[in-house]
């Protein structure tokens, strides 16, 4: 008996050493060196919609929580305490309240309480006007947030207009830091000031963006790092040879795309290179008022033209999703089983099939390969966009449209399509949060401001308003195929597919772990180090 | 001279306006501003955002008054604010130019100490083996494309010697800055090297076949006092134009260079700006590259004066 105890003592001290073990590994210190693809726009995360600003100063603040940033998945069971301590629904599960940390200070001394998190909402949901944001991308994602209410310095409390389980998964994003009510905008723009792991230290445009530890960090013993240096490198040749060469210890997030990956690989062998969805769809967007797409029939052949796999097959090897609206299984969380998608219009496996109903309609409508139509397909000014774009052209000749590439200066893309001189584009969405709130309503909800294509059917708005109140995953899912389903049938910004890439780091960086189902929530860096 | 000195500057002056008013012109010809682009960044576009964001860069006034307050501000020294950092334009500028510069004289020192001797060579060995290399190398020079061969070099580097020459932070001393930055000024520097080399190379055969140049020999000069003293210096005046003009194309150059070997000169920077419509930046810096270009080919016009004595500006 004795010896069994004994056997057990030996074996649990063996696990505790075991499981102690990497804490004991880690090592404080050092300089992480990430390269930075383009000349990001500014340090404001809330006002900007690209991974150029989220990767490089998430670091710099704390949300009220986060997801988990050991974990590979986000989603509602990895969320995590950050700047709050607690939370609870009340029982109308309409008023959310965080309990707030203690002791927590802004970059510049000044004290973290309820009031800075009161004052983020009132830009956020445009209460505040004397010191707004430039522009306010995911006002929608907060437009059933009616107030947030503070009781004391450490408490606030969200009361919402309807119940919506989701705004904490909203909350935990990357895009959701809180601000201090005592800098204002356009100082947040330049010079950010936070509570996070990282103080910013220097922006220089076009060069680099540097940041050093926070030795205030309310977080004891992290960060591990004494500072990141994101170098800005916009040649991609230049920046991966650079990373060969062992000049930086991590790539830009998912910049080594699938068919770049075996040159990485071949002449860097040690480097570690995941593979993740990030986030990003392609898309097809459709002028609705613009003659002859008024006509459903004519959208209605658009959407049976396309062959996704092909596309999929030579932009990436093959290695981009098939999907519907939301991210596909095995990453995402909502989107549609493939043999749930292979039902909707367009998604037929039998192209020749689809494509012979296609043409039928077009001849229905007076085409043929006598007459054909001639259209100018629309798309930014960068490689990802151009490559479908000529591909689509290639498939929409199968019915009797003539498409002709019509390059757009990516700087003035958004104002083309928002003023709606297009027809027939090519275009990508990248999406925060796999999540129905965040996708449905920011791309599709009649109100939104980035539902590029204004697609707007109330019908589609109150399924959204609906499964946003859903409870139960399984009914919400459900409603979320139904408003697939919908948006499949009314052509809405056809899903090509979701892109998939790799980013790479060095084998001495540690305590990083890549999320697969999101590319903007988990650049916090306070458990990375360097084993140097 | 003096008369002449007067006449050039005013001629600059007038030069300097003209490019001031196209720089301005075109710069707001071309679709889409800063706020379609600030907007970009996030998105979507609201108008309403749109329109109060004009009005605080001062973009809906009418162009005339913006280009007043343009020239106003650069006769007091004050070039304005960056439209995206939202800093002076002067603290973005400034910092960008010595790195530039840098480059620039070190690729045009390439270029004349490569492409003078090799001219020279190829002239005097004319129709030698040696002459048919170096006229390789030059043709070579000319039809590479500076971005490929910086590419090429970066390449050669890593997979020999793993280890790439770009520019990663300040290098914390003068002569390490210098090397560092020889290598893209080589890059660069290749092209104008070839065009100086070919230009050396017809200027001195031209040369070589004069009477003088015979007269010489005949008086027993050596090949090197007849090569250098007498035919390099009355062929070198057409060089010395190329020079010239090679150093206004070089900003081209240095754009593809710069971005291959990620260096933060200005060349670089204004292709950003033009991308982001950063009117202060742009306008700023084409203005400062057409004064350094003007009093380039204003040295250049004095050069002429101290290599033929028979130039006299005032006849």
């Amino acid at each position: 008996m004795r010896a069994k105890i004994a056997t057990a003592m030996a074996l649990c001290l063996w696990a505790v050493t075991l499981a102690g073990g990497p804490a004991l590994a880690e090592k404080q210190g050092g300089t992480l060196r990430v390269y930075h693809r383009d000349n990001l726009p500014s340090g404001s995360i809330h006002e900007e919609a690209t991974i150029s600003t989220v990767q490089p100063f998430m670091a710099v603040f704390n949300n009220l929580v986060m997801f988990d940033q050991g974990k590979k998945l986000n989603s509602a069971e990895t969320i995590v305490p950050d700047l709050a301590e607690s939370w609870a629904w009340d029982a109308t599960r309409t008023r959310l309240t965080f309990k707030l940390r203690q002791g927590v200070k802004w970059h510049d001394g000044k004290p973290f309480t309820a009031k800075d998190v009161q004052c983020t909402w009132a830009k956020l949901t445009g209460k505040d006007t004397a010191d707004d944001f430039r522009r306010n991308p995911r006002a929608i994602w907060y437009q059933n947030v009616k107030d947030v209410a503070v009781n004391g310095d450490h408490e606030a409390t969200f009361v919402l207009g309807r119940p919506q389980p989701s705004l904490l998964n909203m909350l935990a994003s990357g895009y959701t830091p809180i601000y201090p009510c005592h800098v204002s905008t356009q100082a947040m723009r330049t010079n950010p000031i936070g509570t996070g792991p990282f103080r910013f230290v220097e922006f220089k445009r076009g060069d680099v963006v540097r940041f050093a530890r926070n030795p205030d960090y309310w977080k004891k013993g992290r960060p591990y790092l004494d500072a990141i240096e994101w170098k800005v490198i916009e040649n991609r040749s230049t920046r991966i040879l650079a990373f060969i060469a062992g000049e930086f210890d991590m790539t830009f997030s998912a910049d080594v795309t699938v068919p770049l990956l075996k040159d990485v690989t071949s002449q860097a062998p040690r480097a570690v290179c995941e593979v993740a969805s990030t986030g990003v769809s392609t898309n097809l967007i459709v002028n609705p008022s613009a003659p002859p797409f008024n006509d459903a029939k004519v959208r209605q052949a658009l959407a049976l033209t396309l062959d996704r796999k092909s596309i999929i097959d030579i932009v990436s090897q093959g290695k981009h999703s098939l999907a519907g609206v939301m991210l596909p299984p095995p990453e995402g969380s909502w989107g549609m089983p493939p043999e749930m998608l292979e039902k909707l219009p367009g998604y037929s496996a039998d192209i020749d099939k689809s494509r012979a109903e296609g043409r039928k309609i077009m001849a229905g409508l007076g085409y043929g390969p006598g007459k054909t139509l001639k259209v100018k397909v629309s798309t930014r000014n960068i490689a990802i966009y151009r490559d479908p774009a000529v591909l689509l052209i290639d498939q929409l000749k199968s019915i009797y449209i003539d498409g002709e590439l019509d390059v757009v200066d990516t700087s003035i893309w958004h104002a083309k399509v928002t003023r709606k001189e297009f027809s027939v584009g090519m275009n990508l969405t990248g999406v925060g949060v796999d999540d129905p709130d965040v996708n449905l309503y920011e791309n599709y909800a009649c109100n939104s401001e980035r539902n590029l294509t204004q697609y707007c059917n109330k019908e589609v708005d109150a399924l959204i308003d609906r499964q946003s109140q859903e409870t139960d995953v399984a009914t919400r899912k459900q409603i979320v195929w139904e408003i697939e389903r919908r948006l499949a049938e009314d052509l809405a910004r056809p899903i090509i597919s979701y892109e998939r890439a790799a980013t790479c780091w060095q084998p001495h960086l540690k305590g990083f772990v890549l999320h697969h189902n999101s590319i903007y929530n988990n650049w916090r860096f306070e458990d990375v180090w360097l084993d140097k | 001279m003096g008369a002449y000195l007067i006449r050039r500057f005013l001629l600059m002056l007038l030069t300097l306006f003209g490019m001031s008013v196209l720089i301005f012109v075109m710069l707001r010809l071309v679709p889409g501003n800063i706020t379609d682009i600030i907007f970009d960044s996030a998105g979507f576009v609201n108008p309403a955002q749109k329109a109060k964001i004009e009005r605080q860069l001062g973009l809906d006034q009418p162009i005339v008054t913006q280009y007043v307050a343009w020239i106003a501000g650069l006769a007091r020294g004050d070039l304005g604010y960056a439209f995206v950092s939202e800093k002076p334009a002067i603290e973005e500028i400034l910092p960008r130019i010595p790195v530039t510069a840098k480059l620039a004289v070190l690729a045009l020192v390439f270029s004349v100490l490569f492409g003078v001797p090799l001219g020279v060579i190829s002239a005097v060995r004319q129709n030698t083996a040696l002459d048919y290399v170096l006229r390789v190398v030059s043709l070579s020079g000319l039809s590479l494309p500076s971005f490929w061969l910086g590419l090429l070099i970066l390449m050669a580097c890593v997979q020999w010697f793993g280890w790439i020459p770009i520019y990663r932070s300040t290098p914390d001393n003068f002569w390490r800055e210098i090397a560092l930055l020889s290598i893209p000024a080589a890059a660069v520097g290749f092209r104008s090297s070839a065009l100086v080399m070919r230009l050396t190379r017809s200027s001195m055969l031209e040369v070589l076949r004069q009477d003088y140049i015979r007269t010489a020999r005949a008086k027993g000069a050596s090949d090197a006092s007849v090569n250098y003293e007498h035919a390099l210096r009355n062929a070198v005046l057409p060089v010395v134009t190329i020079i010239g003009i090679e150093a206004a194309f070089l900003i081209g150059g240095l754009i593809v260079t710069e971005t291959v070997f990620n260096i933060p000169g200005v060349a670089r920077f204004l292709v950003e700006a033009i991308r982001w419509r950063d009117y202060p930046i742009v306008q700023n810096l084409v203005m400062f590259i057409a004064v350094v270009v003007v009093v380039v080919n204003f040295i250049v016009d004095m050069t002429y004066v101290v290599l033929d004595p028979r130039i006299k500006y005032e006849e």
